[in-house]
């Protein structure tokens, strides 16, 4: 008996002593996946040599960040939220629906998506095009405004200039901004070759949509989570197989798995930066004005992570993956952060 | 006559048979048990071997020359000067002087990525602790970076040729020749212990969410323990038998059935939304996970009170005892071995647990320590989930090595169970 009272009288003082007023004295920061591992390592620098906390930073993807952030203005809601592509008109709005009026729009770089396979396998020349056959749902013919479901089995079906081997490409399933960026950037680009899709872009948006971004679901294109390297371990298992994920892995695995080229460009830290690949896109992050005076570290953050070591040509991101920006698109960027110059779409 | 001799016949010739299904019964059951330790022993090996080298960590011996203007300290520094000033110098000072040959901007930094971003954080943590330090020359063995540790523990094969190697010929070259001066050594890696999460493998440790599993059971303890135990007593003792007592019996049976994910919402919507608790925090996380251990020890918790022999009540109550009495005095302290064994295998199940966590914001970078049940933190699991997901090869073992800190967790919680049981229990 006695033991009993004991544990549940220990336990809850000791729990209600802990419960502290809410406010808050560090930085919070949620959004996108994609720029997780870039903001995690600036705020683990800026929390070790300020005398600031560590920021907070959680992944909850592009778009669950941005509803988070733009719920409203108080201390309970996030200060800055990552995105792996820029804010939408519509989410502007809903900010500033919520009162949140005053939103800085900071673009910290850009990074590529690969389409990548074992390293001792064969060497892929691919372009948009034939990704977009190879991977699509339903393929245009020959004739003008026909469509077939996608016939393809092996590459060289595709392009007789590819290897003889099976279309089989693990990537990311319909929740990932990868999976995304990959289907506007990649898919898209290649269909986009085929004058006449090109044209009902104007005329019949929605079926422009539907043609170039499904992909095919017969089993040649296999959703294999949001877990990068549970992909560059699958492709290691089975040679054959492309995967699709971001540059940031095949940096750090470029003894495993070796990066196919896009439109004749390697997937390289130059192409990329220079925009000769064509399958990269932009990251940014979004700042919350209205905290910047209220929650302690807020400039210094900015100022950290827009700063020459960080974010520069040589900075520290850029060991992390992260593709930086030009020079004097760097400056501007960094003058309007720490000016705290207002969005604009 | 005739008839019985027929039967006992009968009895004989199935006899074989009969023996025959026993024994290949016997032999199944055999099998199964064989083939799950099996994979249990698959799994153990697979997490510990990968694991091993995640408790061990790469030094690189350095001798720092501690120059006040070198540093661009006043002659005494307080600790926001310390804070400040740049360390990475001095010690960037030491690689080049001992690779003098390195003089392209390139190559130099390629050299300063020998030592770990913490080295710096190392060394200034050092100074303040210690001032009269500083105008020293000194040698200390910095942690060295998942690159340099991965060369060193083998996992970088060392024969490949350059263009399939991360670490490239040049660097390989400096690592072999700190290597041939002893300048580098592996010891036990009490910083896995002792730090919180880190982005780079070898500064990231476990303590962070060690810390966060406890508060998070701490707050779900407190709370699910008196309720469920209360819930229990009330049912088994004193609630009256009707229709709407067995609705309530059906649904707690019911919730334990719920998964988990669920509750994760309903804290969201409740307890972050509604009333604005801190996200990320043990607090809400404790609460979230209480409600989904309830079941479990009202469950175990009504067995253990049933099975305490009514002899006892009716002898607590023949010599005057009031029903209160009876519980509290009699029935309770039986009950009790049964009654810690149920929480303990639940608060075990709130450890392990996952889903409702990702709901409330739970995942999520953190390396501050956390020191309270309002602070953001995360959870052992967690913490495993996070590192698997992380581009840097060296994150690999040490997903394996908090998978083994949550196991030895919820090993040594099971064993205390049991201890409990063995200690506690009456036979009647």
């Amino acid at each position: 008996m006695k033991t009993l009272k004991k544990i549940t009288l220990v336990a809850g003082l000791v729990a209600a002593s802990q419960i502290q007023a809410a406010g808050r004295d560090y930085i919070s920061v949620v959004g996108s996946s994609t720029v997780y591992p870039f903001s995690t390592v600036v705020a683990e620098r800026f929390g070790k040599s300020t005398s600031f906390k560590t920021p907070k930073i959680e992944s909850t993807g592009t778009g669950g960040g941005m509803k988070l952030f733009c719920k409203g203005n108080g201390v309970d809601t996030p200060d800055i939220t990552n995105a792996s592509r820029r804010i939408k008109e519509s989410e502007l709005t809903m900010c500033h629906d919520n009162g949140v009026d005053g939103v800085v729009e900071v673009l910290i770089g850009y990074d590529g998506i690969v389409v990548a396979n074992e390293i001792s396998s064969h060497d892929f020349k691919l372009s948009r095009k034939d990704l977009f056959l190879a991977l699509a749902k339903e393929v245009p013919t020959e004739k003008d405004g026909e469509l077939v479901p996608n016939p393809y089995t092996m590459w060289n079906e595709v392009n007789a200039e590819l290897p003889a081997v099976k279309i089989e490409v693990l990537g990311p399933p319909p929740t990932s901004g990868t999976r995304d960026a990959f289907v506007e950037l990649a898919m898209e680009g290649g269909c986009k070759k085929f004058p006449w899709i090109k044209a009902t872009k104007d005329s019949d948006k929605s079926q422009y949509k539907t043609i170039c971004h499904s992909i095919r679901e017969d089993g040649a294109y296999v959703e294999a989570g949001e877990n990068d390297n549970l992909i560059i371990q699958k492709l290691q298992k089975n040679p054959d197989a492309l995967g699709i994920f971001g540059f940031s892995f095949l940096d750090q695995n470029a003894d495993l798995v070796k990066g196919s080229l896009v439109d004749g460009a390697a997937p390289e830290f130059e192409t990329i930066a220079s925009g000769e690949y064509p399958v990269s896109r932009p990251l940014y992050f979004y700042v919350k004005k209205a905290h910047v005076a209220e929650i302690p570290g807020m400039k210094e953050f900015l100022a950290e992570f827009t700063s020459e070591k960080a974010m520069g040509e040589e900075g520290y991101l850029t060991d992390k993956g992260l593709i930086p920006l030009g020079g004097e698109l760097y400056n501007k960027v960094k003058t309007d952060t720490m000016e705290l110059n207002n969005l604009e779409l | 006559m005739n008839n019985t001799l027929n039967n006992t016949d009968l009895v004989k010739k199935s006899l074989r048979k009969r023996y025959f299904k026993e024994r290949l019964f016997r032999s199944l059951g055999l099998v199964s048990i064989a083939t799950a330790i099996i994979f249990l022993l698959i799994l153990l090996a697979d997490i510990t071997s990968k694991a091993l080298p995640a408790f061990s960590q790469t030094q690189l011996e350095l001798t720092v020359e501690l120059d006040r203007d070198r540093l661009g300290l006043s002659a005494q520094p307080d600790e926001a000067e310390l804070m400040a000033a740049d360390f990475r110098l001095v010690i960037r000072d030491a690689l080049l002087a001992q690779f003098p040959e390195v003089t392209s901007r390139r190559d130099k930094r390629e050299l300063y990525t020998l030592t770990s971003m913490g080295a710096e954080f190392q060394l200034r943590d050092m100074v303040i602790d210690d001032l009269s330090l500083l105008g020293q020359t000194i040698t200390v063995p910095f942690m060295a970076d998942d690159d340099v540790d991965a060369v060193i523990k083998g996992s970088i094969d060392r024969t490949l040729p350059e263009s399939d190697r991360r670490v490239k010929d040049q660097k390989l070259a400096w690592i072999e020749t700190l290597e041939a001066s002893g300048q580098i050594d592996t010891a036990f890696n009490w910083h896995f212990f002792s730090s919180g999460d880190s982005r780079e493998p070898e500064m990231a440790g476990i303590k962070g969410a060690i810390l966060g599993s406890f508060y998070t059971l701490l707050v779900t303890l407190a709370l699910s323990f008196p309720i469920a135990v209360a819930a229990a007593i009330y049912l088994e003792e004193f609630a009256p038998k009707n229709r709407f007592i067995d609705f309530i019996e059906i649904n707690i049976n019911n919730l334990a059935a719920v998964p988990s994910i669920v509750f994760g919402l309903l804290g969201l919507a409740v307890f972050i939304n509604f009333f604005t608790l801190p996200r990320s925090a043990p607090l809400v996380g404790g609460i979230v996970l209480s409600l989904m251990t309830l079941p479990t020890i009202i469950i175990a918790s009504r067995s253990a009170i049933k099975a305490v022999p009514p002899s006892l009540r009716e002898a607590a109550l023949g010599l005057g005892a009031s029903k209160m009495q009876t519980v509290f005095h009699h029935v309770l302290p039986a009950a009790l071995p049964g009654i810690l064994t149920g929480t303990i295998i639940g608060m075990a199940q709130a450890l392990g647990e996952t889903a409702p966590l990702l709901m409330i914001g739970m995942v999520a970078f953190i390396v501050d320590i956390p020191q309270s049940v309002a602070d953001p933190a995360t959870v052992l699991p967690i913490q495993v989930f996070l590192w698997a997901d992380s581009p840097e090869r060296g994150f690999l073992e040490k997903t394996s090595a908090a998978i083994m800190v949550l196991l030895f967790f919820l090993v040594a919680m099971n064993a205390i169970a049991i201890y409990l049981r063995k200690k506690f229990e009456k036979k009647w």
